[in-house]
């Protein structure tokens, strides 16, 4: 076996990267030398063409994409393989969770799953005082941190006011670290203005956490629950996806003639094949791999019966732009109610024409539609179906054009709110946005502010002194750094437009 | 937030100085727009909100610190825009300008809302100057549920330097929200030299105690973001010297005492 060792050179003698990190590289390079799963011609025309995309998860799909263990089942039970006994502490329970991180794969090479913390822990934390329970939390993180340094992992929290979600929150806005990324769970039936007014005021400190609208995600799924892992994506618990495929829409407009033929001809066959693109690595995975015969499954963290297919889409934005002008009109996506009206009829064409695709080895037999954010390459193209960089209206606005897309989109769909650095002096303002856009349909709420320096690229968190720091040449601790680093260099996602929350009225822009 | 056009005082220190008069339909500003939004139309001036580009170059060319692109709204138009944002909305606050001197729209507005049941859980507060006088709260506080007063200075000659009024009509209107039970927040700006010295201090602490129990205060730091005129040269109030009026307002027994979220 022979390899173009220019490339591998280039990565084992790149100073920017430690040996860890250049150790996955060559396991990247390695996977990709070996022959793509089969294809039909079709299907492999438009993947080359990048229509439609793997997102380079590589050629030998091994493990699936993300991994969503329900971690209650080795702090229940203990685990036989990896020689662990039934924990009986706090200290027993935390140190139970970072021995099994370790072995929950993903396609990042660490888990993007941590848990649902609060759920998982608050057995262990009766007779604990809040100090003690402050100080492990603390420690916990920093390990999580530091040793899985990777902004798509993910930690869950609420939808109850709880001792281990108060913490969390008040640890993570004292940190400001990267990893894990956080979510909160936010139930107006449960959760507490208290609580929901702490995750606000984390938002303008570090803008973490990200707010998942609970009784939304929760009909979705089952009793068994789901997760927010990645950038924002709502999974099975005990499960999560074996792929994600996505569709370029600026791609298939601009192989359609008008809008009625993007509707009723090319993406009906841009779906097909994303879908047989979708089957072909997860045959491999479920058929060839190896991964279902892992102890994961024996011991029950996870099914294999509840890995979904991620169905993604984007650049609905230029997509919409590009069949407008077509037919003459400028229409501007997000601004104008017609331009907002045809993106809206796609995403509800794209929700029938995926249920109408059966899947095998597919949680419910059907992918999953997925508002894709992005790759750091993705140049002059938007995210999902958000508005494009720079020109986004103000907030309430942005909010109420893209609501009636977030039905169409079970397996997450985020849009990042930029707000001025002033709402710091005004949470309230945050938390009303955030309950209006819930009232809307809004499955997700997340917001950058203005000025801090943990902030949030496609879904991810960087830190903007470590890129600048990367950009310097001095290497990046992190994984996620790199990609934020070359995102902002190609896709502009720093120039979010900041508006003040109550700019429309100033501006009499509503008339 | 609405904000209402047009103010009685004015200050040199003013952050929205372009909040300040109200448009006489000179034309002036026509030239300055450089996507042709302004026209006068049977000699009133006309703003096209759609060709705007928001670059704020009219504000500059009005030669009496008006708003060309202020548009006006009636009590149903801004009941329309509630309805349309209630999701989002937990409340109404009036500034300006100096939003007083519509006290019958503004009244005329609180009301309404309290009667539309749809509207009825929203807050309405004023953030005002004060220069209202006693007849003109007495309606207005019967309809709002805080005021949020800015007190510019408490030395008489220093407030009339500073603003070209008197204080006494503000002192006196916060005696009269607080009385009414609706003195929300006493806001203070600190302007180096001039509203920081020991005397000026002293005398906004015994103000705020002689109301009696523990008043909210906001301690606002001077700096040059809008700022036009001879105040464009002040220094800016650096952080630490709030910091140090802030504590000693706190050892009064005052307080909450808020200071600035972001310093510019």
């Amino acid at each position: 076996m022979t390899f173009e060792t220019q490339g591998l050179r280039r990565v084992v003698n790149n100073p920017a990267l430690s040996a860890a990190q250049k150790a996955r590289a060559l396991s990247i390079e390695a996977e990709n030398a070996m022959p793509y799963p089969q294809l039909d011609a079709e299907t492999h025309a438009a993947l080359e063409a990048r229509v439609i995309c793997d997102m380079y998860e590589g050629h030998a799909p091994y493990r699936p994409r993300y991994v969503l263990p329900d971690y209650g089942v080795v702090l229940t039970c203990g685990s036989d393989w990896l020689e662990l006994p039934v924990p009986q502490t706090l200290d027993e329970a935390i140190n139970t969770l970072m021995i099994a991180y370790h072995h929950v794969p993903s396609v990042t090479g660490m888990p993007v799953y941590v848990g649902q913390l609060d759920d998982l822990l608050l057995p262990f934390c009766e007779g604990v005082s809040d100090e003690a329970l402050y100080q492990k939390l603390k420690l916990f993180w920093r390990y999580i941190d530091r040793v899985l340094p990777d902004a798509f992992l993910h930690a869950n929290i609420g939808p109850s006011d709880n001792r281990v979600a108060r913490t969390i929150l008040r640890v993570d806005a004292e940190l400001g670290q990267i990893a894990p990324n956080l979510t909160f769970r936010y139930d107006p039936a449960i959760s507490t203005e208290a609580i929901l007014a702490q995750a606000i005021a984390n938002i303008t400190i570090c803008s973490k956490p990200h707010i998942a609208n609970h009784p939304l995600h929760a009909a979705t799924f089952d009793a068994r629950g789901y997760g927010i892992v990645s950038c924002y994506n709502a999974l099975p618990q005990a499960g999560g996806a074996s792929t994600l495929t996505r569709i370029n829409l600026l791609e298939v407009a601009k192989r359609s003639h008008d809008t009625d033929d993007f509707l009723t001809n090319t993406l009906p066959q841009y779906v097909a094949l994303n879908v047989r693109l979708a089957q072909a690595r997860i045959d491999y995975l479920f058929d060839q791999s190896g991964f279902f015969d892992s102890f994961l499954v024996t011991e029950g963290w996870i099914d294999r019966g509840r890995f979904t297919a991620m169905f993604g889409i984007f650049a609905m934005a230029e997509a919409v732009n590009h069949l407008l002008l077509k037919s003459g009109n400028p229409g501007r996506y997000g601004r104008d109610a017609e331009a907002n009206a045809l993106g809206h009829a796609i995403s509800a064409r794209l929700t029938d024409l995926v249920a109408a695709q059966p899947m095998r080895n597919v949680w419910r037999d059907r992918a999953m539609l997925h508002s894709q954010a992005g790759l750091s390459t993705d140049t002059g193209l938007t995210p999902g179906v958000r508005i494009p960089y720079g020109t986004e209206p103000d907030p309430v606005v942005h909010v109420l054009a893209l609501a009636p897309h977030h039905q169409y989109y079970p397996s997450g769909i985020s849009e990042i709110l930029t707000l001025d650095e002033t709402v710091k002096a005004n949470p309230a303002a945050v938390m009303d946005l955030c309950k209006g856009a819930f009232a809307s349909g809004f499955r997700e709420f997340t917001a950058n502010i203005g000025g801090n320096d943990l902030v949030r690229v496609t879904g991810y968190m960087i830190r903007l002194s470590d890129v600048a720091r990367f950009n310097a040449l001095k290497g990046a601790r992190t994984n996620t750094t790199a990609l934020g680093a070359e995102a902002a260099k190609l896709t502009a996602i720093l120039d979010r437009k900041p508006r003040v929350v109550a700019y429309e009225l100033a501006a009499g822009a509503d008339r | 937030m609405l904000f209402l056009q047009g103010c009685n005082f004015a200050c040199a220190a003013c952050h929205n100085p372009h909040t300040i008069g109200q448009c006489n339909d000179c034309g002036d500003c026509i030239p300055a727009c450089p996507t042709a939004a302004l026209s006068l139309a049977g000699g009133r001036l006309h703003f096209d909100p759609a060709r705007c580009t928001q670059c704020d170059d009219c504000l500059a060319a009005c030669p009496i610190s008006a708003n060309p692109m202020a548009l006006p709204y009636s009590v149903a138009d801004i009941l329309t825009l509630l309805h349309r944002h209630r999701a989002f909305l937990s409340g109404i606050t009036v500034s300006g300008g100096e939003p007083t001197l519509q006290t019958g729209f503004v009244t005329a507005l609180f009301a309404a809302i309290r009667e539309d049941p749809d509207l009825a859980g929203l807050t309405c507060f004023v953030d005002s100057n004060g220069h209202l006088g006693a007849l003109g709260w007495q309606g207005l506080l019967s309809v709002t549920d805080g005021v949020m007063l800015d007190i510019k200075a408490f030395g008489p000659a220093l407030h009339l330097a500073m603003t070209g009024r008197s204080n006494a009509r503000s002192l006196a209107s916060a005696k009269i929200a607080h009385a009414a039970g609706k003195l929300y927040e006493l806001r203070y700006l600190i302007v180096p030299d001039q509203t920081d010295s020991p005397g000026e201090i002293a005398r906004l602490i015994r103000f705020a105690s002689d109301l009696g129990g523990p008043q909210r205060i906001r301690l606002n730091a001077f700096h040059h973001q809008g700022v036009r005129g001879v105040a464009a040269d002040w220094l800016s109030a650096p952080r630490q010297a709030v910091e140090v009026v802030a504590e000693q307002l706190r050892h009064a027994g005052l307080g909450p005492v808020i200071v600035p979220a972001v310093w510019l």
